[in-house]
């Protein structure tokens, strides 16, 4: 055993190669990335890339199925496009064990809804476990592998950014390895025909009441004995925050979250003067708990149903009084995130902006384009969405008979390929008059990136055959498949009238790398102040490398050597010739 | 010994991340438990980004709420002032001077605000701005700050300074550890 600090997200992937576990697959998204990423440097396991989640979870099903433990990753969004297989999963049951990772994001430091995603649990009465640090996010692992194969069940794991994201100490342990069971017949179990689905949904039902009645005495659900004055039943993260902010306070940590052990809690109720149920988001296990004829005193009543707790909003909420806060610093501005220097994403938008047309966008780091000074997407939903909401557009403006430009979908290459695809085969099936823009920067950007079937290599690996975008487009049916420069603002703007001109759907594709994972660096610009009128046409491009400074009626522009990444965007929008590349 | 507390904010892809992976695992090499605190994705594009070490005999929540920070390390002035209020009456204030612009003054829709400095002295017992940039551009490369940051709060970090420097040998990827070493012993100077 040695010690190490682990984030949650490491320490689960320790966890699976400790439980001998052969196969994981997943879909990049914060904050769930790390898991596979840790487990693709992992000899002996295979890990990959899934082009979604949907796909993911089909993976590592097929692989408990075929003998070995199997482990699916994704973001709590993910999960709602691998519902479907879920949902299924929990009647067949596996072979070797299965364990859904997935992880929610309280507070949307990086997700376009805060869902809670134990409700799938529910919904496909499956069992969900929350670790509340990095040494049970390791230990649960193992402990969900255990779960799946002695109830023959799917497990979710589920955690928060806090969980995947914060480091702690961990104990690492000897790693199993279960012998492979190897993949079996058996038609009433695997085949879910109506009439083989009705036997087994009996089946679920049971294995719930039976992992209820084992989830009374599992180690995963303790006591901490304390005053009884209120009494705390927790889980996940918010066991942390009410440790920490009432630390001699009796507290239920339940790490099965469901089913919930009813007669432990049930005895800890009867033991406390008040009950308190601390959780975020969703009162998840707090209304299973009034289900259960108990009174619960302080839950939602008193706790936010949106954002992230900490130990001092426990404290206040809890206890219904506010602790002293020192006064913000006033008049600071915003910092909010924005593209990279060099990004080619910039010059896209420049001329999106420009045109004033009307964008459907995605999801990725693209929809920073929403962002002054372009605000220049006007929709983002979910991935993928971008293209089939925009066909969906071009037919409602139609159908109006409006005179408003046609639509455009902007989707980055991996988002395009995780669901962009079906979104593109339906416009071009089904009359689409929209153009579709691919920014192809060769990588899964936002989330730091990750590779996929077009970057021609695989997780940790070398080399994998590579999806030739344009062929696939064309090959889906549509006629007009350009490529595009998006650092040459003047064509590209060319480009788009010409397009917006014609009738039916047109698909550009972007082919310039992400500066960031390919490291790319240009010779900065600089600006030759005699030469600057201030006329500030140059700030268009919403680069943080550039800045103005008033002087007289006017001023002047400057560029931070340190920061500019030489894409000349900024070049080609100023008029009087004073940005110049290299040694000035 | 009690949890200590250690804010550390900046830029996005100023590296805030390495001082607070080497300062956790010093703290495991004292022997402590610690836990550390960090947020990913979009945030990273150039945002404000704030990490969050705390270590002592025991230590539950991860994170840092208002009043509860011992030191605060800051990589840029304005991201240092939007912490202020995590401070304790008696924290520690270390941070680079040299601002770096957000996208709203870049496109000449806000002024970065004047005063930061006087508002961190004002609001701090002990501070120490020093432009550490200039630091970390004259050890090798910009991407230094974190150590030389690190090295300016040493005398301030209940850990013996031996953790500290193994911990920067087993956390620091070996190509670039010398010129690190060199912007962290910078650092040491400004902060004596």
């Amino acid at each position: 055993m040695t010690k190490a600090i682990l984030s949650g997200n490491e320490a689960i992937a320790r966890g699976f190669i400790e439980a001998g576990g052969k196969l994981a697959a997943a879909y990049p998204g914060t904050p769930s990335t790390e898991v596979l990423e840790t487990l693709s440097h992992e000899k002996g396991i295979h890990a990959e890339w899934s082009v979604n989640e949907k796909v993911a979870l089909e993976v590592a099903i097929g692989g408990a199925l075929s003998g070995v433990r199997s482990l699916a990753c994704m973001k709590h969004v993910g999960v709602n496009v691998a519902a479907d297989p879920l949902m299924t999963a929990s009647y067949t049951g596996i072979n070797a064990g299965l364990v859904l990772m997935a992880a929610d994001d309280p507070g949307m430091f990086s997700s376009q809804n805060e869902q809670d995603t134990r409700h799938y649990a529910r919904l496909g009465k499956l069992p969900c476990i929350e670790p509340s640090d990095s040494a049970e996010a390791l230990q649960y692992v193992k402990a969900a592998f255990e779960m799946s194969e002695a109830f023959d069940t799917p497990v979710i794991l589920r955690t928060t950014t806090r969980i995947s994201h914060c480091k702690s100490v961990v104990e690492t342990g000897t790693v199993e390895s279960p012998a492979g069971r190897g993949l079996v017949k058996d038609f009433a179990k695997y085949v879910m025909l109506p009439n083989n689905a009705k036997k087994r949904h009996v089946f679920v039902e049971d294995r719930l009441m039976r992992l209820k009645e084992w989830a009374e005495t599992s180690r995963l659900n303790r006591i901490i004995d304390g005053d009884k004055e209120i009494g705390f039943i927790t889980s996940g993260i918010s066991f942390q925050y009410v440790r920490e902010a009432f630390p001699k306070a009796t507290v239920l940590k339940l790490g099965t979250t469901f089913p919930l052990p009813e007669k432990l809690i049930k005895k800890f109720a009867s033991s406390v003067t008040k009950l308190a149920v601390v959780e975020e988001l969703d009162p998840f296990i707090e209304d299973q708990i009034k289900a259960m004829g108990i009174t619960v005193h302080l839950g939602k009543n008193v706790l936010p149903l949106w954002g992230e707790f900490s130990q001092r909003l426990v404290r206040e909420r809890i206890s219904g009084s506010t602790l002293p806060m020192k006064e913000v610093v006033s008049g600071l501005i915003m910092r909010p995130p924005t593209f990279c220097p060099g990004c080619s994403h910039r010059g896209l938008y420049t001329v999106l902006a420009k045109l004033k047309l009307h964008v459907s966008g995605d999801i990725g780091c693209y929809t920073l384009g929403a962002l002054p000074p372009f605000s220049a997407m006007h929709s983002c939903i979910c991935m993928g969405a971008s293209i089939s909401a925009a066909h969906g557009m071009a037919q409602g403006l139609a159908l109006q008979g409006t005179q408003q430009q046609k639509p455009v979908a902007v989707i980055g290459d991996s988002t395009f390929l995780h669901s962009g695809i079906t979104g593109l085969i339906n416009m071009v099936y089904n009359g689409g008059d929209a153009i579709v823009i691919i920014m192809n920067n060769d990588t899964t950007g936002m989330t730091g990136g990750q590779e996929h079937a077009g970057t021609g290599r695989p997780a940790g690996g070398v080399e994998a055959p590579r999806l030739d975008i344009a062929k696939l487009c064309q090959a889906i049916g549509a006629k007009r498949v350009r490529e595009i420069d998006a650092y040459k603002i003047k064509d590209l703007e060319k480009i788009m009238k010409e397009e917006l001109a014609e009738k039916g759907p047109t698909v550009l594709i972007s082919n310039q790398p992400c500066v960031l994972r390919y490291r790319v660096s240009k010779k900065a610009y600089s600006v030759e102040r005699e030469s600057c009128k201030g006329c500030k046409l140059c700030l268009k491009a919403g680069c943080i490398a550039l800045s103005f400074t008033p002087e007289g009626k006017t001023g002047y522009v400057e560029i931070d050597p340190l920061l500019c990444n030489g894409c000349g965007v900024c070049e080609q929008l100023c008029t009087t010739g004073c940005m110049k590349q290299g040694d000035a | 010994m009690n949890v200590f507390n250690i804010l550390i904010s900046g830029v996005g892809g100023q590296g805030v991340l390495l001082t607070s992976k080497v300062i956790a695992e010093a703290a495991l090499l004292a022997g402590l438990d610690v836990k550390q605190s960090e947020v990913h994705g979009m945030a990273q594009r150039g945002g404000s980004v704030l990490s969050q070490v705390r270590f002592g005999d025991k230590v539950f929540s991860p994170i840092i709420t208002e009043g509860e920070a011992d030191l605060l390390i800051g990589f840029e002035p304005l991201e240092t002032a939007r912490y202020l209020h995590f401070l304790k009456d008696d924290g520690v204030v270390i941070y680079n001077t040299r601002p770096i612009g957000t996208i709203g003054v870049s496109i000449a829709a806000e002024k970065y605000p004047s005063g930061v400095n006087d508002v961190i002295k004002d609001r701090a017992k002990t501070v120490l701005p020093f432009d550490g940039t200039q630091l970390a551009v004259a050890a090798g490369d910009k991407r230094t700050l974190n150590l030389v940051l690190l090295g300016a709060a040493l005398s301030h970090l209940p850990l013996k300074e031996a953790f500290v420097l193994d911990a920067i040998v087993n956390t620091v990827p070996k190509k670039v550890l010398e010129i690190n070493q060199k912007a962290f012993a910078a650092g040491r100077a400004q902060g004596k």
